[in-house]
This record gives structure tokens, C-alpha cells and sequence, in this order.
């Protein structure tokens, strides 16, 4: 369990964070989700005490992290894959922290063979890294304590296809088991397959904590695309059924208020032929884009 | 959930060990220590070799005291120099290294007691670079006695004297990387942490003057200036030395360098406690 409250953080004249307050439960995969520099890293960084809030609190399972005096075993962290040494191999980095923390040698080797490092890799200089072994080195690091609460900020970047599957997999395996998992991403799109609940923020202030299903309707309403040659006549038998219709072009509507199966048996009763009939569903990038609109940071095209 | 690890309590001693894990598996420890300690062992011995040769041409009065000129070859200026250089930047890396690596982020989410954290990074890196001085200055010793022994001027430990010389020039190298901790610690900046180290152990001393009394004292503050006071077997009564209008004991030396080691730790300790990282 994660408990932010009323966490703000001040640099200089720049707020990152500002009053932000969230709750993140077990046994779900829970997204983290805001535009670059929308704050997410430094609540992160708050959550492990690295970073001092200005105010309010940050605790996991009810205690400030930075009381723990080891924190291996409460949470595990994956803040940033280059977040090492590159001239330690990955099993001396994994030993050194293990050592710290009292953990046996041999979770190392543990973790080492479920994140696919096992080996020749576990035996090389982490320099030598490509970022998709570091963010995997970064995610044995994360497991080492087997805790209860785990941290990832943007896992995903620099993996390739078969490790976007297995981290996905992994998160719903450490969910399933029990525990709190909280994973950060700027991208919608990531999330859409991997979370169960999400916590979006911009400029530093919540925008919205809820499950991924009610968040996308949030999104623009499910709408239904109608291609046929007699578009003018079709507009009126479904307006008097009570749908809202929008012409696109001269054969094209964009029909909202009626499902796709109604607005076929219209069609089919008035003898309209159609060309085209599809539902375009809500869609999360969509509604993030939306949500979060006014509050992108650094917006293409907009003067600085 | 299933949490096969038992929680065991902390220990201190497991700190210990895993930041000698840490340096151990740094190639660059075996670089630096090692070249640096051959550097500075034959630099002692080339000025041994200097005096072995000159010495059918000294006087009569410089033979009469080569005692002190033996316990300079022993461990020279020269030496000491590239010992405070490379023992401050080795000390100064093992935390700059950490922080400009980013690694230091993941090494306080898995130890949040910044303080015991830092206490025994300080420990582990003290004990490796007393180790480190000792073997140098007792090369230093036996190799620069064993050339002047060619002439018969060769001393042994139990010299009135000798074991100082060897003591404090090996203790000069945890008091310089403790310094260069400690100015890590404040800076967190490589290039930046080691100018200020350069200027505060090495340009410092030759830049204050001993001509008034307050400067004599920060003169005579100065990490550098202890060593070579304690390494001046025969402070105040050489020929040819001008006598110090403040002179300084012995004790004095002693305490300079304990003073340093320990307000450098304290700082280190303090300064990654309370900062964002």
C-alpha cells in the first residue's frame, strides 16, 4: 500500500509536485501516468526519500521509507536502469547491494535467471549494457528483497517485443501474488495492456485515480462510422431515432447515441445500402490526451 | 504473497561488507592503487640512488648527519606529493563515483541510513588506504636503506626517528582520502572536487607564508606541513635550515592529521544525509 498525501514539492519557483494525493492498493498493477515532466520521477524519488517533500507525506505500508534503515526487503526499486556503475558486472552490483541488505548470494543468482541474465551477461561489465539488459539488470535489483511494494519508473523504455511481454507478464505475476505494484509510463498506450488501475497526473497535480475501464470513458463517447451512398437520407431516419449524427464527407457519418447493431437494422429497414459500418471504441490514448491537454509542459509548436 | 526471505535484522557489519564488494570489483581500484604504489616506491628509491652516487663527493659536515639525509630518502617530498594526489582522488571517487553515476540513488533506496551508510564507506576506504600507506612507506624504507646500506648509511626501523618517518607518511594517505571524501561529499562534482582537493592538500601549504604568526598557524594546520613536520627528524638542529620563527611539535603534527581524517568524516557523514539526490 502506497499512501501519498498532500505531497508538494518546490524547486526554486517551480513546482513539481503540488498537493498531490493518491492511494495505490495491493494486488494490482497500478499505472502512473503523466506527460514528460509532469512530476512522476520526483514523486517517486519522494516515495524512497531520496528527494525531502517541501510537504506533506509519502509512506509505503504506513512508515516513511527513509525510517527503514535497510530497504531491500520493503520496496523494490526500479528508478532509472542507469542508475549503476558501468564498471561493476552485473553480479558484483547485485552482490554489493544484496550484501547491504543481508540477503544471500544466492539471490542473486536467483534473481539473475528470472530477469534472463544469467551467465555470460551476469559476468560482463554493466558499461557494455544495451538499456534493454539494464532496465532487466535494474528489475533483478527491484526483486532482490522480494518486497511487498515495487517501484518501476518507465520499465519499458528500451525494451524490445519479447521483453515488453515478459515485463508485462511479470508485473500481473507480482500483482497476483499480492503485491502493490506501481509503474510509471508518459505513453497511454504502454499501460493500456499492462495496468489494472491508474493514477494520471499533470504539472504535478492529480488528474485523475481510477481504474483503466472507467478512465476510457472518460475519453470521447464510442462512436460509429457509417459509409453509404445515400448519407443525407440515413442522417434522418437515425436523428429520429435520437442519435447525434455529424457528417464527415459526402458519404461518411459519425454517428454517437446509437450502437452499430441499431443503426444496421435502421439501415436495413429503410433499404439504405451501406459500405462501411464500424465502431471506433473509446480509446485511452484518447482520453489521456485529452485529460492531460492542458497541462503538457512542453508542447510541440508552442512558443517557450 | 509469498515472501520466502525472513526478514533479518541490520547490521552494521554488512555495510562493511558490501562496500568492500564495492571497491574490490572496480577494476579502476587495482589501477590506481597499484601504479600509484609502484610510482611512488621508485621515486624513493631514485632519490636513495641519487645520494648513493653523490656520496664520495659530500663534506665532512653532511656526513656527519646523514642520518636525516638517509630519513628523507626514505620518504621525499617528492613522493608524498603524488601519495596526497592520488590518495584524495581515490578517496574523492569512491563517492563522486557514485553520485555522478546516479548509482548513489540506487544505493540509498536499498540502504536508507544515509549516515551508517557513509560511516562505512568512510571505514572500509580508511582501512584500504592505511593498508595502502603502510606497504608504500615500508617499501619506501627498506628499498631506500637497503641502496644507502652500499654505502653504510643504510638505518633500521629502530632508528630514534625511523618509525615515525614510515608511521606518518603512511597515515598520510587515509588522512588525504578522507579529505577527498569529505570534499566529494560537499561538491559531488569530479573535476571540481579534485581542484579544490589539488589546491587545499598540495597549493595550499607552499602558498602561506610563516613569516606572521597567523599564517604560521594555518601553516602549520595544514595536513601537508604536519607530515613534513613529523617527518623532520631533526626539526630546529640541521645545518644549513633556517629555524621557524612559530615552531611546531610533534604532537602538533599528530593532531593535525587526526583533526582533518575526523571533520572531514563528519562533514561527509552530514552533507549526504541531508541532500536530495
Amino acid at each position: 500500500m502506497i499512501e501519498v498525501s498532500q505531497l508538494t514539492k518546490r524547486y526554486g519557483g517551480t513546482m513539481a509536485v503540488r498537493d498531490l494525493s493518491f492511494t495505490v492498493r495491493p494486488g494490482h498493477v497500478t499505472g502512473f501516468l503523466g506527460p514528460n515532466g509532469a512530476g512522476k520521477t520526483t514523486t517517486l524519488r519522494m516515495l524512497l526519500g531520496l528527494v525531502e517533500p517541501t510537504s506533506g507525506t509519502a509512506t509505503v505500508s504506513g512508515h516513511s521509507f527513509r525510517r527503514h534503515p535497510r530497504g531491500l526487503h520493503h520496496v523494490g526499486a526500479l528508478l532509472d536502469a542507469g542508475d549503476v556503475h558501468g564498471g561493476r558486472t552485473a553480479r558484483a552490483h547485485l552482490q554489493a547491494l544484496a550484501r547491504s541488505n543481508r540477503i544471500p548470494a544466492r539471490r542473486v543468482e536467483e534473481v539473475l535467471i528470472e530477469v534472463g541474465l544469467a551467465g555470460a551477461a551476469a559476468r560482463r561489465r554493466i558499461g557494455g549494457y544495451s538499456l534493454g539488459m539494464k532496465q532487466r539488470l535494474g528489475i533483478a535489483t527491484a526483486l532482490l528483497g522480494d518486497p511487498p511494494v515495487l517501484l518501476f519508473d518507465e520499465p519499458l523504455n528500451g525494451l524490445d517485443p519479447e521483453g515488453v511481454l515478459w515485463v508485462r507478464g511479470l508485473f500481473r505475476k507480482l500483482a497476483a501474488e499480492g503485491r502493490t505494484v506501481f509503474v510509471s509510463s508518459h505513453l497511454m498506450s504502454e499501460m493500456e495492456n499492462t495496468a489494472d488501475e491508474l493514477i494520471v497526473i499533470g504539472r504535478g497535480e492529480l488528474i485523475a485515480a481510477e481504474s483503466l475501464t472507467a478512465f476510457a470513458e472518460r475519453g470521447t463517447r464510442p462512436a460509429v462510422t457509417v459509409r453509404t451512398p445515400d448519407a443525407g437520407a440515413l442522417a434522418d431516419a437515425l436523428s429520429a431515432e435520437g442519435a447525434a449524427v455529424a457528417p464527415y464527407d459526402e458519404e461518411t457519418l459519425k454517428v454517437t447515441g446509437l450502437s452499430s447493431d441499431r443503426i444496421g437494422e435502421i439501415a436495413f429497414e429503410h433499404r439504405f445500402l451501406l459500405r462501411e459500418l464500424a465502431t471506433q471504441t473509446a480509446s485511452l490514448e484518447a482520453a489521456f490526451m485529452e485529460l492531460t491537454a492542458d497541462s503538457v509542459e512542453y508542447l510541440a509548436g508552442e512558443p517557450r | 504473497m509469498t515472501t520466502a526471505l525472513a526478514l533479518p535484522a541490520a547490521r552494521f557489519t554488512d555495510l562493511l561488507a558490501a562496500e568492500w564488494i564495492k571497491l574490490r570489483s572496480l577494476r579502476s581500484t587495482y589501477w590506481a592503487l597499484g601504479s600509484s604504489a609502484l610510482g611512488i616506491i621508485f621515486f624513493n628509491a631514485n632519490a636513495a640512488r641519487a645520494d648513493y652516487t653523490n656520496y664520495p663527493h659530500y663534506n665532512g659536515v653532511v656526513r656527519a648527519h646523514f642520518t636525516s639525509w638517509a630519513l628523507r630518502d626514505a620518504f621525499t617530498q617528492g613522493a608524498a606529493l603524488i601519495l596526497v594526489l592520488a590518495a584524495a582522488s581515490i578517496g574523492a571517487i569512491t563517492i563522486v563515483g557514485e553520485y555522478s553515476t546516479g548509482l548513489i540513488r540506487t544505493t540509498f533506496a536499498a540502504v536508507p541510513d544515509r549516515r551508517a551508510l557513509t560511516t562505512a564507506k568512510m571505514l572500509v576506504v580508511t582501512a584500504v588506504m592505511t593498508v595502502y600507506g603502510a606497504v608504500i612507506a615500508g617499501a619506501s624504507f627498506i628499498a631506500t636503506q637497503a641502496i644507502l646500506d652500499g654505502r653504510g648509511q643504510g638505518l633500521s626501523i629502530g632508528h630514534p626517528g625511523a618509525l615515525r618517518v614510515v608511521a606518518a607518511s603512511a597515515l598520510l594517505a587515509p588522512v588525504s582520502a578522507l579529505v577527498g571524501m569529505g570534499l566529494a561529499a560537499l561538491i559531488r562534482h569530479s573535476a571540481t572536487t579534485m581542484v579544490l582537493s589539488v589546491f587545499l592538500l598540495l597549493l595550499l601549504p607552499s602558498f602561506v607564508t610563516e613569516r606572521y604568526h597567523w599564517t604560521a598557524c594555518v601553516r602549520n594546520a595544514l595536513p601537508f606541513n604536519a607530515w613534513a613536520r613529523l617527518v623532520n627528524i631533526e626539526y630546529g638542529h640541521e645545518p644549513y635550515t633556517l629555524v621557524s620563527r612559530y615552531p611546531t611539535t610533534v604532537a602538533g603534527g599528530w593532531v593535525v592529521f587526526a583533526v582533518w581524517a575526523s571533520v572531514a568524516a563528519v562533514v561527509a557523514v552530514v552533507a549526504v544525509d541531508r541532500r536530495d539526490v
